[in-house]
């Protein structure tokens, strides 16, 4: 589903992706893990196509469609959907109104119709139960004034709606108490699926007791160093990184 | 009056019986003491008027053009304007839709401008211009009912002249600035609108007038009048795209709150801002300012701006009465090389008396945007309060925004609050957004017009539609 391929990216003029290459399936769940500053969140960055990276060599493709050539919402509309550590806020803006916007954007790239409003609301609502969240969060600004734990969870409101092939979720954790995690876990559990792929990027293996990955990656220097189970995120927890880093230099 | 009817009288066929009372003459450029006369007489007016813009002439020959503003064009030449131009003949207006720029129909289309105003807007010589003038009428008889009076200044000059000679030119006198002189010397036409006490006018004044307002030219004068308990909703303007051939416009308006009454006065604006080196743009100098003069009155202006090569503005509130009230909620959006200096003034005379302002200027392209206000506390005006927000929103990196705020607090018991912002568009806002699967432009309109909400919500229901398209136009390209 998604390969890259000895990827290599640099951030204003420094070279942050040092020739990553990485293979993800349907059905799969896949961890990034790894010490701060690796590269993990350039990584899905660079997937969804944020400004500011510039890829020197290596590709990236997404059902065979190279996703370098694509522009950000078209990578959306294939279905790739990026969590973010950081969602921004939007003033103004009501969080009902910019998921409409994109599940509409989303449909209308397939040749679909707009949803019909009661569909759609019948649709969000039970989105946002399942989320655990207020619906009082629908008509409120894009992430003003939302909580770390809120707007993490209304990250994965976005997901479960939007239904994306491949979900990539930055540090979806950060700043969550053991309750939302558990929310948030939940939410990306329900996404799992024989044709769905899940990329998450975490710095701690907790996450990991509530979502298992398939596949679990470590990331250091630009580089995937190591590639093993869910044992492997175990391992990292309780040996830190040092002797992956010993490891792969012998 | 329900739409369906309103369609029905708009598509009635043009009944004979308009006549037009302008014999098609125009002017020959230059201002002197003959082109006043000749303006005076043509509008039949009485001599008491023509003595009044003689004044303001004479006043306005020892005036110099203000050169505070933060704007740059050159000077203009007063002499080489035609202060007095007849309606073009319709033999040399567009015949039919069909000779239209079908660039000017596709924004009529975007801006959801009704399809029998399109034609009138884009100048066509067809009925559909005469019948708004029976819509007029029907209008009239409704207002007449409650006895509202809504009618043109040139008429109101001649059948109201006592409401006139007691109101004209005490909210802004005609020596107020240079371009209020000038216009009080040549003005041409405009609305005169008086709503008798306690009466709440039954309508919002003048959705279906614009067609006509477009045609009242370059010196407009506007005149509101609210009773005691009396109440009006006026709104000025058009989303469509304004061609005109003056360059010049410098319009004056003067509202007048009694005890109790409530103006609340709103503007849509969209003169053409002139090619992508804003040549042959509108230069835009208005003077508006209402007078709170009775106590509990409260004027609100409201207005989204997006045309004009130069903007030259400042909505104005002088709250004279006790507890009055004033606001000002302001959209400007400039992009290409428009430029737009604009705010308000609040001058707080009364005890206890309040006012709002809440500015939003986006600025794109490469354009100038300036915000100034003007805070005033009179010492007799205790506990008055003042609350200012004023963000700036830029678009790209070749813009300005610019936020001039004066104060002058003369008695220690009022609060003035200020708060400003200027921020970039975000390109983690746009990013977000798309990486969403919305595309940039969308991306874009979804944040400016979230940016602009607070502006938005003031405005009459069609007008926020409008106004939420008109912007979209407005920043079509802006981005990327």
């Amino acid at each position: 589903m998604l390969e890259v391929k000895d990827l290599h990216v640099t951030v204003e003029g420094k070279e942050i992706l040092k020739g990553l290459s990485l293979s993800v399936n349907p059905g799969e769940v896949h961890a990034i893990m790894g010490p701060n500053g690796a590269g993990k969140s350039t990584l899905s960055a660079v997937i969804a196509g944020k400004d500011g990276y510039e890829v020197t060599s290596g590709s990236i493709t997404f059902e065979g469609r190279d996703v370098l050539e694509m522009e950000i919402e078209e990578r959306a509309c294939a279905g790739m959907l990026l969590g973010f550590q950081y969602p921004v806020e939007i003033p103004g803006v009501k969080n009902i109104y910019l998921l409409k916007a994109a599940l509409n954007a989303q449909r209308a790239a397939r040749g679909e119709d707009e949803i019909p409003a009661p569909e759609f609301m019948k649709l969000v609502r039970e989105k946002i139960n399942f989320m655990k969240m207020d619906s009082s969060f629908l008509q409120r600004a894009v992430n003003e004034g939302f909580s770390g734990g809120e707007k993490k969870r209304n990250e994965i409101l976005q997901m479960l709606l939007l239904q994306p092939k491949l979900a990539m979720l930055d540090e979806i954790d950060s700043g969550l108490d053991i309750d939302a995690m558990k929310v948030v876990a939940d939410g990306v559990n329900s996404l799992r699926d024989a044709n769905r792929a899940i990329l998450m990027v975490t710095h701690y293996q907790r996450l990991l007791d509530h979502i298992v990955p398939d596949v679990v990656h470590v990331l250091v220097d630009g580089r995937i160093v190591k590639t093993g189970d869910k044992a492997l995120a175990h391992e990292l927890e309780s040996r830190g990184y040092e002797w992956v880093l010993e490891e792969s230099a012998a | 009056m329900a739409s369906e009817e309103m369609e029905q009288l708009v598509r009635r066929e043009y009944t004979q019986g308009f006549v037009t009372d302008i014999e098609s003459d125009t002017m020959p450029p230059g201002l002197d003491e003959n082109t006043i006369a000749f303006i005076s007489k043509k509008k039949g007016e009485p001599e008491w008027m023509l003595e009044w813009r003689l004044k303001a002439y004479h006043q306005w020959l020892k005036m110099t053009s203000p050169s505070w503003a933060h704007l740059d064009y050159p000077p203009i030449d007063y002499q080489a304007i035609s202060y007095y131009s007849a309606p073009k003949k319709d033999e040399d207006r567009p015949q039919s839709l069909d000779e239209v720029d079908p660039k000017l129909l596709e924004t009529y289309e975007k801006l959801g401008i009704p399809l029998h105003e399109r034609a009138a807007l884009a100048g066509v010589a067809v009925d559909a211009v005469f019948d708004s003038v029976s819509v007029t009428t029907t209008f009239k008889d409704k207002l007449a009912e409650a006895g509202v009076i809504f009618c043109s200044i040139s008429e109101a000059i001649r059948d109201y002249p006592e409401l006139i000679k007691q109101y004209l030119g005490t909210v802004v006198p005609s020596a107020d600035n240079y371009f209020a002189a000038l216009n009080s010397a040549v003005f041409t036409d405009g609305s005169f609108v008086f709503v008798p006490e306690g009466v709440t006018c039954p309508m919002e004044l003048s959705t279906y007038f614009r067609i006509n307002a477009a045609n009242t030219g370059q010196f407009e004068r506007t005149l509101i009048i609210c009773e005691k308990q009396a109440q009006v909703s006026y709104l000025e303007g058009c989303t469509a795209p304004q061609r005109d051939e003056n360059q010049l416009h410098a319009a004056v308006v003067e509202l007048v709150a009694l005890e109790d009454a409530y103006i609340k006065y709103s503007t849509v604006q969209n003169w053409y801002p002139g090619d992508e080196d804003g040549k042959g743009g509108i230069y835009n100098f208005v003077t508006k300012r209402g007078d709170c003069r009775g106590d509990r009155s409260r004027i609100s202006w409201t207005q989204v701006e997006t045309g004009s090569a130069i903007t030259w503005k400042y909505p104005s509130c002088v709250l004279r009465g006790k507890d009055s009230i004033g606001e000002f909620y302001s959209v400007a959006v400039t992009n290409g090389r428009q430029q737009a200096d604009t705010g308000t003034k609040m001058i707080h005379i009364g005890e206890g008396t309040r006012s709002s302002i809440i500015s939003k200027g986006i600025s794109a392209g490469r354009s100038n945007q300036s915000y100034r206000g003007l805070v005033k506390i009179g010492p007799r005006a205790k506990g008055a309060r003042n609350f200012t927000q004023c963000d700036s929103l830029l678009i790209g990196d070749q813009c300005g925004a610019h936020t001039f705020p004066y104060q002058e607090i003369g008695n220690s018991t009022a609060t003035v609050e200020h708060e400003a912002t200027t921020s970039k568009i975000g390109e983690d806002q746009l990013f977000y957004c798309q990486s969403r699967g919305i595309s940039e432009e969308d991306a874009v309109s979804m944040i400016v017009n979230g940016f602009c909400k607070d502006v938005f919500q003031e405005l009459p229901m069609e007008f926020a539609v409008e106004a939420e398209a008109l912007l979209n136009v407005t920043l079509e390209g802006a981005v990327g």
